[in-house]
């Protein structure tokens, strides 16, 4: 892996796999009684958040302490950040302060790709604004592959607010490196103009993409957005591109229902749709600190090819030597 | 007595010259001219230009010295080959009134660099809801020609039709920075693949092309003249090159940087390559290369946006917009437009000097290099290349999109009036 995560597309297929393996072993530590490792002992994590996500802030601090990594939580509110000092600035801040690797969640797409031009140490992008957050797709994947025991060749429909979403970014991304199928449906004004570009199929029809779907991911829609015009009204959207119960009947069989979180319910999602058995919504939680930690631990932990990784990981024993 | 003789400078489209300036005017053109009493410039190699004009330069005073001052931008002008620079209204206070407008005038006569004709803006506070003083503006020392609310566009379809129409009864020119306010809210760059995959908020070209024909269509109905500035998208292209064919008055100005960057570099997310409008794409590039070549886009124009520091080293979408462009405009459009055949030195003079130099109607600026003519002049290096070092310019930014970039062509000397402003290269 390179030394930052900033995008989905920094991952070859290999090195995603790799991920994917690594949090599979990793995830066995969260069924033992001491869920700690030893191998980020001494490293700084610092998880800096100029954006409210306590589901994504708490992810990556449980990964970073599972592993025994030393945490600081810098978030934008109470601290210098919210008196105005610049990103750069905060960077510096971090730099002196030692930090091996910095999470970073931002409004700004870019932001740390910026970030990664200020520090030496490891940059993860934990959501930058409408661009991407790499670790939800790893971790989508990790829920794919685990529910349905294969990524290649698997149909991936990504239902909702292409335009804005990070998430559809990110998974577009990965999937195609992993050799999944993907079709995004959205109403046609949440779509980017240039889609056409991406290494997915483009459709605004979602009764007709289900059948045809091993997996459904849905999208938050924010009810803001139809004072902007891209939808008549919160009823319309629900109508036309919630996943209601009668629409999860057009599913096949064994498909599974996802969603990063957090949810509309009543939106583009119906209660019974995420709280019935095809929903992976709260696996996909306890994937993304296994998925988390496989990301700190190849980026800070010396292992960064395939086959530097030993079988140490699951042999390692808390407090044994690294 | 003469002042200086530049001995062997290839004029454009002509065979190498002696130039003897005497009293501010090109006295004599000739070959092996007596230099008795005059200091001699060897020039051997280099090609004689009249001096370079822009029409559309932010020097930031007043407001923003931090960034720009009439004196520093004036002297990367001067080494930038330039004679005449128009300073754009978007100051703080805006140039919306005579008073300020006089101060620009006066401190680029104090500076003595190279000429300062102010832009006056088109509505008070460039708010684009009334008309400012035009006509105080242009009666006053400062002789306002050129009004742009640049930075904003004029929304409001009528406020453009008077301000059109306004402004025949002194020959003044509305300068208009199309772009559709609505369809840019919280516009980061150009809306396309690029965007699409980056992630920033789009700036689509039909948000200038909507604008520049709805201008056309304005000016023509009124029968006045319109000035579009920083053209960038081959759309707004065809549209110009639909209302010329009318015989409409409308004349057209291009940035070195949308001549040669292009949108791809925002996948940097380094906010030197923001600007406003933003970088297109490879194909609109090459239909603004071409329509420059085919006069369809009738001059460049720098856009020179000088930004402190750290309005630039920030996240993308909080950087503010705009690029330096005068020490690097020529070599910009020598890498663009004649090393890739599309224009000679005559044509380089034309869309740089003559072009300009009549659309805002300025006397003594941007006229052939013979006898009588003003000594406004630069001597370029054709066959030198430099890198570009940030550090090194002479404004007080350094926000160039080309650090580091092999750039063809150096400025070597540049007089205003037959007074050397730059020499070898450097500030006389």
């Amino acid at each position: 892996m390179r030394r930052h995560l900033l995008s989905a597309a920094d991952l070859g297929r290999d090195d995603a796999l790799l991920v994917l393996d690594t949090a599979e072993q990793l995830a066995r530590v969260a069924d033992r009684p001491i869920k700690k490792l030893p191998t980020l002992r001494g490293r700084t994590v610092v998880n800096l958040f100029f954006e409210d996500s306590t589901r994504t802030r708490t992810s990556f601090e449980v990964a970073a302490k599972r592993l025994s990594a030393d945490v600081i939580n810098f978030s934008a509110k109470g601290s210098s950040v919210s008196k105005g000092e610049s990103l750069k600035d905060t960077a510096l801040t971090l730099e002196a302060m030692g930090a091996d690797a910095v999470v970073i969640r931002h409004w700004a797409s870019g932001a740390p790709h910026r970030l990664a031009t200020w520090i030496s140490g490891s940059v993860v992008n934990a959501g930058d604004g409408t661009h991407e957050h790499p670790t939800q797709a790893l971790l989508d994947a990790f829920t794919m592959r685990r529910r349905l025991g294969r990524l290649e060749g698997l149909r991936v429909a990504i239902v909702g607010d292409v335009l804005h979403s990070r998430v559809a970014r990110s998974n577009v991304l990965l999937l195609d490196t992993l050799g999944a199928a993907v079709t995004l449906v959205a109403p046609p004004t949440l779509f980017p103009v240039g889609v056409d570009d991406w290494p997915a199929e483009v459709s605004y029809d979602l009764d007709g993409v289900l059948p045809k779907s091993d997996v459904v991911m849905m999208l938050r829609v924010q009810r803001e957005r139809m004072s902007a015009a891209f939808f008549p009204s919160a009823r319309e959207y629900s109508r036309r591109y919630g996943l209601d119960a009668a629409r999860m009947a057009l599913l096949p069989e064994d498909a599974i229902v996802m969603h990063p979180g957090p949810m509309n319910r009543g939106m583009e999602i119906a209660a019974e749709v995420a709280d019935s058995v095809r929903s992976t919504i709260v696996e996909q939680v306890a994937n993304g600190v296994s998925v988390r930690m496989a990301v700190l631990y190849l980026l800070l932990g010396g292992a960064l090819s395939g086959a530097a990784l030993s079988g140490a990981v699951v042999e390692a024993e808390p407090g044994a030597p690294e | 007595m003469s002042d200086w003789l530049i001995r062997g400078a290839a004029l454009p489209g002509g065979e190498p010259a002696d130039l003897r300036l005497d009293g501010g005017v090109i006295a004599e053109v000739g070959s092996r001219l007596d230099g008795t009493g005059a200091r001699v410039l060897a020039a051997d190699g280099l090609v004689a230009l009249p001096g370079l004009v822009d029409l559309h330069t932010h020097l930031r005073e007043p407001g923003r010295e931090d960034a720009e001052t009439i004196a520093s931008g004036t002297r990367a002008a001067a080494l930038g080959g330039f004679t005449a620079v128009h300073a754009m209204a978007n100051t703080d206070p805006v140039a919306d009134v005579a008073g300020v407008v006089e101060q620009v005038w006066r401190l680029g006569q104090e500076a003595g660099y190279c000429d300062v004709h102010p832009v006056g803006a088109v509505t008070v506070g460039l708010a684009g809801q009334k008309l400012a003083e035009l006509g105080a503006m242009a009666d006053s020392a400062a002789r306002v020609r050129i009004f742009s609310d640049d930075g904003h566009c004029v929304e409001d379809a009528v406020l453009m039709r008077r301000a059109l129409e306004y402004v025949k009864a002194f020959g003044g020119l509305i300068a208009q920075h199309a772009q559709e306010p609505r369809l840019t809210e919280g516009a980061q760059m150009n809306e396309g693949v690029v965007s699409a995959r980056l992630g920033l908020a789009g700036w689509p070209a039909v948000a200038e092309e909507s604008v520049i024909a709805r201008d056309c269509l304005l000016a023509a109905h009124v029968g006045s003249r319109l000035h579009v500035c920083h053209v960038s998208t081959a759309g707004s292209v065809e549209i110009l090159r639909w209302a010329k064919g009318k015989g409409w008055r409308v004349t057209a100005e291009v940035t070195p940087h949308h001549l040669l960057l292009t949108d791809e570099l925002a996948a940097t997310y380094d906010p030197v390559y923001k600007v406003n409008p933003p970088l297109r794409t490879a194909e609109d590039v090459e239909a603004l290369r071409d329509a420059l070549a085919d006069g369809t886009i009738d001059a460049v124009a720098t856009d020179h946006a000088p930004h402190a520091l750290e309005d630039k080293e920030t996240e993308w979408s909080a950087a503010a917009f705009g690029m330096l462009g005068l020490e690097t405009a020529l070599s910009v459009v020598a890498e663009a437009m004649v090393a890739t055949g599309r224009l000679d030195w005559a044509g380089v003079a034309d869309r740089m000097s003559v072009r300009p130099a009549q659309i805002a109607g300025i006397a003594g600026q941007g006229q052939r290099l013979q006898a009588g003519a003003p000594a406004n002049l630069v001597l370029v290096d054709p066959a030198a290349r430099t890198v570009v070092d940030p550090s090194a310019l002479a404004s007080r930014s350094r926000n160039t999109p080309y650090a580091g970039r092999e750039l063809p062509v150096r400025v070597q000397a540049t007089f205003l009036r037959g007074r050397p402003t730059v020499l070898d290269g450097k500030l006389a």
